[in-house]
């Protein structure tokens, strides 16, 4: 399949680049929605590369970044415990708690094991049948299907030392957040194309329709961004807000109706605290009342839990797409990723990283500080 | 951490009653539950994430929309203003002024 690396052919990139700029004749602001979807744009200097009219404001869509505080502390409260096996994937382990993070837990003798899947974290709670297991269950639509069948297996195979410790946000509640606030400067948005994978399309017209913006489900490549900014600028040039595939090759309209199936069986809507931003109704998922045994926060009762987040850490206006990174007067200087203040510069998709990885802006890093952490 | 990757099915298997297939991402080759998509078969490729296959990717519409991508701009070329064309090889920006002298009709017609 030649075209794996054909998405990433500098020529067409080119076309593409001329399309725009023969289109788009005044300013307009465009969200990516995505983590993911910054890094590309950083990594590859599209944001220079489109014309000065197209600005793009980089959304809340890193998982990493908005997983509250308080559930981080929960995080490391269970983790530190001796009969506990805490598994997670590697974006989570410095990420900063109030007083320390997952790598800490470990250094100071906690059991903390990165995992790819899910479901390697439940095959070690079947060789570890005395030690309890908790998996960190973070992510958008993208990352709770896999979590949810994990927990459907662990009941199905009857593996009782297995529980998780959710903390699931939605994509379509964020752009309304975004939307209804007063700051709000974004006239469309670059949809997340592998969230639209798995529910589709269908969530965003009403949003589109609402709010008169345009809605472009967009992949990952730089030619994918590219095409998104494409079709969008040709929708505001024309007046139009419609939702529009701009990835078709893994985004179908109705999604995957059996990770829906299965989302819809696991968890239950819940409002749900966006680190830095504030809580969002309707705009989480936890587990539901069938699979509450396997849920981390009924099984150990974490209370008492008084967060502390550092006064200088702005990443909720970067979150929010009210400043970009480098505005931060931390930026760089007491916050860096090897010394984080806030998950932004820890996270691979969080904005803070991408532009201290990517885009120096007045400091050198040490060579290790210009590796990915994680 | 959200990043999904295109990957090929080597091979596929029943596990615990669960449909596994191992799976190669550029060399890479590791187990992928195949549950979301129970249909996908050795060969094809798939969108996937943690280690679970969430779409099929679609062949026809990769290339449908490179395609895409090669028509653009030529299309502009064909029909598009020739004296735009011509003054923009020129490096000449067509806002305000006027054109580079040389650029007279006649020339424009022998350049074509």
């Amino acid at each position: 399949m030649k075209y794996l690396e054909e998405f990433q052919n500098p020529e067409l990139a080119r076309r593409l680049l001329d399309e725009i700029r023969a289109t788009v004749t005044r300013p307009w602001a465009l969200m990516e929605v995505c983590g993911g979807q910054t890094h590309t744009i950083i990594r590859h200097g599209i944001d220079q590369l489109l014309p000065d009219e197209v600005e793009l404001i980089h959304g809340p869509g890193c998982p990493v970044c908005v997983t509250p505080l308080e559930v981080i502390d929960k995080a490391l409260e269970i983790a530190a415990r001796p009969d506990v096996i805490f598994c997670s994937f590697g974006d989570m382990l410095r990420v900063p708690g109030s007083d320390r993070d997952l790598f800490q837990v470990r250094s100071r003798g906690g059991d903390v094991r990165v995992v790819y899947s899910p479901l390697d974290a439940l095959k070690i709670a079947q060789q570890n049948p005395h030690r309890e297991v908790v998996f960190f269950g973070i992510g958008f639509e993208t990352t709770a299907p896999p979590n949810a069948m994990t927990v459907h297996q662990a009941r199905k195979l009857g593996i009782p030392n297995f529980s998780l410790l959710v903390s699931h946000v939605r994509v379509p509640p964020a752009i309304e957040a975004i939307m209804t606030s007063p700051s709000c400067r974004v006239q469309a948005f670059l949809a997340a194309g592998h969230v639209c994978s798995v529910m589709g399309m269908g969530e965003y017209p009403e949003l589109a329709d609402r709010f008169q913006v345009p809605i472009v489900v967009t992949g990952f490549e730089p030619l994918d961004i590219l095409e998104g900014v494409r079709r969008t600028v040709r929708q505001l040039e024309r007046g139009e807000h419609t939702v529009d595939n701009a990835y078709p090759r893994a985004v179908r309209s109705e999604g995957n109706p059996a990770a829906q199936a299965m989302l819809a069986d696991v968890f239950e809507v819940t409002d749900r605290a966006w680190r830095g931003i504030g809580t969002i109704p309707a705009s989480g998922w936890r587990l539901s009342e069938r699979y509450r045994d396997y849920d981390a926060e009924y099984r150990f009762s974490v209370d008492g839990i008084t967060t502390r987040e550092p006064a200088a850490c702005r990443s909720g206006e970067v979150l929010q797409g009210l400043i970009k990174p480098h505005e931060c007067e931390a930026f760089g200087t007491a916050c860096t990723p090897r010394s984080p203040l806030g998950a932004t510069m820890v996270s691979s998709e969080g904005a803070c990283a991408a532009y201290y990885l990517y885009r120096r802006l007045g400091t050198t890093p040490t060579p290790q500080e210009a590796s990915p952490v994680a | 951490m959200c990043l999904a990757v295109p990957g090929k099915v080597l091979d596929i298997e029943e596990r615990d009653g669960t449909r596994m297939a191992t799976v190669d991402f550029g060399g890479v080759v590791k187990e992928v539950c195949l549950e979301y998509v129970p249909d996908l078969k050795v060969g094809e490729y798939a969108i996937v994430h943690v280690g679970f296959a969430l779409q099929r990717l679609d062949e026809e519409s990769a290339r449908h929309t490179l395609a895409l991508f090669e028509e653009l701009g030529l299309l502009q070329e064909e029909f598009g203003d020739p004296w735009e064309a011509a003054a923009a090889s020129q490096g000449w920006d067509g806002a305000g002024g006027t054109p580079p002298a040389a650029l007279n009709d006649g020339e424009r017609e022998t350049s074509r």
